[in-house]
């Protein structure tokens, strides 16, 4: 099993997410657009682990997860916080830092 | 290498799909399939550890996370199709194309040498060896983590803690409101309509017809209205939405109102 194809999928799933993040308004959708990518790269790190033949890919994988648990919990609450007083869930409509 | 040709299509259709899909809903089922995916590739590639904590915490926990804020933020929160800044997406794509092209290009010339396999570090197992990792290299990685989860857990509950400003009103004020209402703007005093009952449909999304003919917007809960998904009343050539606003003025989404018996 050659280690390419997987890191080619990883490198389109990482792309697809990127665009995701930059075309969509939808702060929930923009998150899981991270979500996307935070999990191509753990396909990478996993199949390098495989081609390396030792396991601190996988530890590396592990922990990016716990790091996302985390991040999203914070996130989606920011998004509630946002979405409670300004009754929109879009990331335009967030911009009053600007002035 | 068979699991791989299989799931990889559905997951970069899937993928797309995130792009294109209009309801968020959508979204997050369509990211649920691309995580399962991904979790039979770990597994493929003999990681079964990561495979059980894919499912357990992406697909568990965090998709049910999402899909719990989707249901309190609103189902019909979609994306709106105006540009802020012009010309924005079409450059966001033609940049994302470019930059996908070059990832793909270089990493797919790259030669990554012979393929050493897990075999010998998975030799007591995986969990063992990840676990023998973990308690003695990354030991310390390990325990900052946790600060990291207890801190993110107390932040999103003081994000999400909301004081309570107004007195709370009880059963007694809103009687008193709803005859003051009554009494200033005229608002219909009694309970909403039902909704219409029909030969052939008697669901709460069809709505109920006037002595007029027309249906009556005030019989349909607005989340539905708000979704799009309310039927024609049977008999009637107009629309629930072509009524407009009419004389159903929606109350402004509060405490007070959600808790008041007559709404909906």
């Amino acid at each position: 099993m050659s280690p390419t194809p997987f890191v080619v999928l990883s490198a389109i799933l990482f792309t697809i997410g990127a665009v995701g993040v930059l075309t969509r308004r939808n702060a929930i959708v923009v998150f899981m657009c991270v979500e996307l990518m935070l999990n191509a790269s753990n396909l990478a790190l996993i199949t390098f682990a495989r081609a390396n033949g030792n396991l601190e890919g996988q530890i590396a994988a592990f922990f990016v997860m716990v790091v996302a648990a985390a991040e999203v919990v914070v996130g989606l609450a920011i998004i509630m916080t946002i979405f409670r007083t300004r009754r929109s869930a879009s990331v335009d409509d967030a911009s009053l830092l600007k002035y | 290498m068979i699991a791989f040709w299989i799931l990889a299509p559905v997951m970069v259709v899937c993928a797309l799909g995130l792009l294109f899909a209009r309801k968020a809903v959508h979204c997050a089922l369509l990211l649920a399939v691309v995580m399962i995916s991904l979790a039979v590739l770990y597994a493929v590639q003999d990681a079964p550890f990561l495979f059980a904590v894919q499912i357990i915490v992406y697909t568990g926990a965090i998709l049910m996370l999402f899909l719990f804020v989707l249901m309190l933020v609103g189902v019909d929160a979609s994306d709106s199709v105006i540009e802020t800044i012009r010309g924005q997406r079409l450059l966001a794509v033609v940049v994302g194309l470019v930059f996908g092209a070059t990832l793909v290009l270089g990493v797919a010339q790259l030669s990554f040498g012979t393929v050493v396999g897990l075999g010998t570090a998975n030799e007591q197992g995986n969990v063992p060896a990840i676990a023998q990792l973990l308690f003695t290299k990354y030991v310390f990685a390990f325990e900052v983590t946790s600060a990291l989860l207890i801190t993110a857990a107390l932040g999103a509950m003081v994000l999400a803690h909301r004081e309570r400003l107004t007195p709370r009103l009880g059963q007694a004020d809103l009687a008193a409101q709803r005859m003051r209402d009554y009494a200033e703007h005229g608002k219909h005093l009694g309970p909403l309509p039902p909704p219409g009952v029909f030969a052939r449909h008697n669901s709460v999304d069809t709505p109920a017809l006037l002595p007029d003919g027309t249906p009556s917007q005030a019989s349909i809960s607005r989340v539905l209205l708000a979704r799009g998904s309310v039927r024609d009343a049977p008999g009637s050539a107009t629309q629930v939405e072509q009524l407009g606003g009419g004389d159903r003025s929606v109350p402004p989404r509060d405490d007070a109102s959600d808790q008041g018996g007559a709404g909906r």
